[in-house]
């Protein structure tokens, strides 16, 4: 039977199982919003602004494991999807962009709204499309929908032309993809497998860092029968939060910029790391140069690119880190590492990362951590980007799978409000705490609408220190206090709350935390409380910028640095 | 690190806009393409590509593997050190006299060269070779005077019956294995 383009696109959707679609219309998407009633499985959520729509898919994705959908007309629709769409392709997160173009006779003119997004989307997508006719459109969303979720997964983005929404064609659905040039590699090679279990065998020293790789491939259950089997100790990178449980008795926290004191350590001494769907991030790695200087590595992802691209890798394992673990595990000798943990254990003890200092003012440690305590973990935290996404990292145990959803790679301030509507919205019966700083939520604070017409019930804590907390720490600690244009006049967010018909709370003191936080998680829909905190908290430990992990700058002791 | 002159061939979908998905991943990693040659292949909807371009091993390497993840890049594969036949055309158009015009044919004769068009005060000479070969017959017409010069690029195959760049069939699922290395012939042919 013959379908309309909008139809076809509507019909694919519903074949790939998408539930929910973010997004904006627009002239060039206009006959699809037309169409889009004829399809009531699929749900619409407007959004406020493009870069929102983009958020939300990316945060549905990382919560559900499945693409995120968004839609944007042509020209500023289009490019207002493109920081929304760089974020996921840095944290590998499987969104399908869909933008309008401009009829395509006027495909080259300069017309009214057109931009080509194709090009500029080049290098932030896993791949793009710009659809020239109907009849490919089947094909293109199938195709789509297989690469961004498939293999290290990705944004990709489809362009099509208004007038091919109304072109008729013949709707068949293909039942697979034919892609010469994309065949993901998914079982690691058994030599390497082996060389890896004959080093892990070996070890003294072994220390585990895994990544977001694992939380994609949903290998928990291997990962934590690697660590249990081998005794080795787990640590995280900064998106691997919440691919192993952070109480458990194996766990050490995470490495990096603003890891724990000890996890750096671990690392740093380590005779062979055991790297696990990760890719050696600068702020995960410190200077690189001197970083794991006396370790042996196994790298297993299963992107090729990444083995090798940062630090030097001795057995490669290219492959689904599911995969890869299970073959792995059966090779691993059971072992004890006393003296090692006992080592680490005491590098804990010297180096406390984690304590909140004794203090009568509200410190931003010590909202995150209540949160924790009256959620008793059981949550999915989505933070900004800065301060709060440390002290978030830092200060609440994640032991559900996959429960803190970050900007990683591109340090998105503004993910946080649209990235928790995704995530609510995805895994609708989680709590979910949006947790934001004053300055990155005013960013996308108009996504509050959505949240009021939708009643999405995100559950929004505002860090607020009245100013851009990470940049203003960076000019006290390397730019001698000098604190230019990071201090900010901010609005009074319960009004703004009200205004959008949320409840809100201001809290300025300890004392009213808990409470706040109760009230919030009792009532049924979307609550925002604003926490003034103490201004000039740190985030520490921190590693100074071109410094090997060792050389964290820690909490100065017993009070807080020099005022 | 030591740069070194890199020799890269890739078959890859004949799509729009593929050469741009090729070439910007060179430009983000500040590399300058030498050449670059595309054409036709033996199969219908592929491409080929001969790239050059200078770098260190690592970094040539890295760009090589990204370049392999772009999704209408069927293949890729550094044959640097490969034992190849390489080549390159130039069409060369330089000034000439009557009394310039027999040493210059003379010269193009050497060179197994051709002169394609001929007007009273200039010839067209077209040669192909390694670019060494066509560098020194240009340096050698310099001294009557050059009006233009095009040159292709180099393109480049692997001697032997089975090369990097062939693929499987499509839909045939096998695991990969390494194609086996080029046989040297008993007697290369002279390159010109």
């Amino acid at each position: 039977m013959k379908k309309t383009g909008a139809q076809i696109l509507c019909e694919s959707l519903c074949r790939e199982g998408v539930e929910v679609i973010f997004g904006f219309p627009g002239g060039a998407v206009l006959p699809l919003y037309d169409t889009l009633p004829q399809y009531p499985k699929i749900r619409h959520i407007l959004v406020r602004h493009e870069q929102g729509a983009a958020h939300a898919a990316d945060g549905y994705a990382r919560a559900t494991g499945k693409a995120g959908v968004c839609l944007a007309t042509s020209g500023p629709g289009a490019t207002n999807l493109v920081t929304g769409i760089a974020n996921a392709c840095l944290d590998s997160s499987p969104v399908v962009a869909i933008t309008g173009q401009v009829a395509r006779s006027f495909i080259g003119k300069d017309a009214f709204q057109e931009i080509d997004i194709t090009g500029i989307t080049l290098p932030i997508t896993k791949h793009n499309y710009l659809v020239l006719d109907a009849k490919e459109l089947a094909k293109v969303v199938k195709e789509a929908f297989y690469i961004a979720q498939t293999g290290r997964p990705g944004p990709v983005l489809i362009d099509i032309p208004r007038d091919v929404f109304q072109q008729e064609a013949e709707f068949v659905y293909p039942d697979k993809v034919n892609l010469p040039g994309y065949k993901p590699t998914l079982f690691g090679h058994p030599t390497q497998i082996k060389r890896a279990a004959e080093m892990i065998n070996a070890a003294e020293r072994p220390v585990i860092i895994a990544g977001r790789g694992v939380i994609i491939s949903k290998a928990f259950a291997e990962l934590r029968e690697l660590a249990e089997k081998a005794q080795i100790p787990v640590i995280t990178t900064l998106l691997g939060i919440g691919c192993f449980p952070e109480t458990h008795v194996l766990s050490f926290g995470w490495l990096g910029m603003h890891g724990m004191a000890y996890a750096n350590r671990a690392v740093h001494n380590a005779d062979v790391i055991v790297a696990i769907g990760m890719r050696f991030d600068d702020r995960a790695t410190g200077v690189v140069s001197s970083f794991a200087p006396q370790a042996r590595i196994v790298h297993i992802d299963i992107d090729p690119a990444e083995i090798g691209k940062n630090v030097r890798v001795d057995v490669p394992i290219v492959g689904d880190v599911k995969n890869v673990l299970e073959a792995l595990n059966q090779q691993i000798v059971p072992r004890e590492h006393l003296d090692w943990f006992n080592q680490v254990d005491k590098w804990r003890d010297e180096h406390p990362a984690l304590l909140i200092r004794e203090s009568e003012a509200l410190l931003p440690q010590y909202v995150i951590r209540q949160i924790y305590e009256v959620t008793q973990g059981d949550a999915i935290v989505v933070t900004g980007v800065g301060q709060n996404q440390m002290w978030s990292a830092q200060f609440f145990f994640y032991d559900k799978p996959n429960s803190l959803i970050s900007s990683g790679g591109l340090g998105t301030m503004g993910f946080e409000l649209p990235g928790a509507i995704g995530a609510k919205v995805g895994r609708p019966d989680e709590t979910v705490w949006c947790v934001a700083g004053d300055g990155g939520f005013q960013m996308t604070i108009q996504e509050l609408a959505t949240i009021a017409q939708e009643n999405i019930a995100v559950k929004i804590a505002i860090i607020n220190n009245g100013c851009l907390g990470m940049v203003r720490q960076w000019q006290q600690l390397f730019y001698e206090r000098r604190y230019v244009h990071t201090l900010l006049s901010g609005p009074d967010f319960i009004k703004i709350a009200e205004a959008y018909r949320i409840p809100a709370l201001r809290v300025t003191d300890k004392k009213l935390v808990v409470s706040a936080i109760e009230k919030a998680m009792d009532h049924e829909g979307p609550f925002l409380i604003d926490f003034v905190v103490e201004p000039e908290e740190n985030v520490f430990p921190i590693v100074p910028p071109g410094a090997a992990l060792v050389q964290a700058i820690e909490m100065p002791k017993p009070e807080k640095v020099k005022p | 690190m030591a740069t070194t002159k890199h020799t890269l061939v890739a078959l890859v979908e004949d799509r729009p806009g593929v050469l741009n998905r090729v070439s910007s991943l060179f430009r983000r990693r500040n590399f300058n393409i030498e050449s670059i040659a595309v054409g036709h292949t033996e199969q219908p909807n592929l491409s080929r590509m001969t790239i050059i371009v200078e770098g260190d091993d690592a970094k040539v390497e890295q760009v090589r593997k990204q370049l392999d993840k772009v999704v209408d890049v069927v293949k890729i594969v550094d044959i640097t050190s490969d034992d190849k036949v390489a080549r390159e055309l130039a069409l060369v158009k330089v000034k000439s006299t009557a009394s310039t015009r027999s040493e210059i044919i003379q010269i193009v004769d050497i060179f197994r060269a051709n002169i394609v068009d001929v007007s009273s005060d200039s010839l067209m000479v077209e040669v192909t070779g390694d670019e060494e070969k066509v560098g020194s017959l240009v340096d050698l017409l310099r001294g009557f005077g050059i009006r233009e010069i095009a040159r292709t690029g180099r393109i480049a195959l692997t001697r032997g019956a089975v090369g990097p760049l062939q693929v499987e069939e499509p839909r045939e699922v096998k695991v990969p294995k390494q194609p086996p290395k080029p046989p040297l012939e008993a007697e290369s042919p002279p390159d010109w």
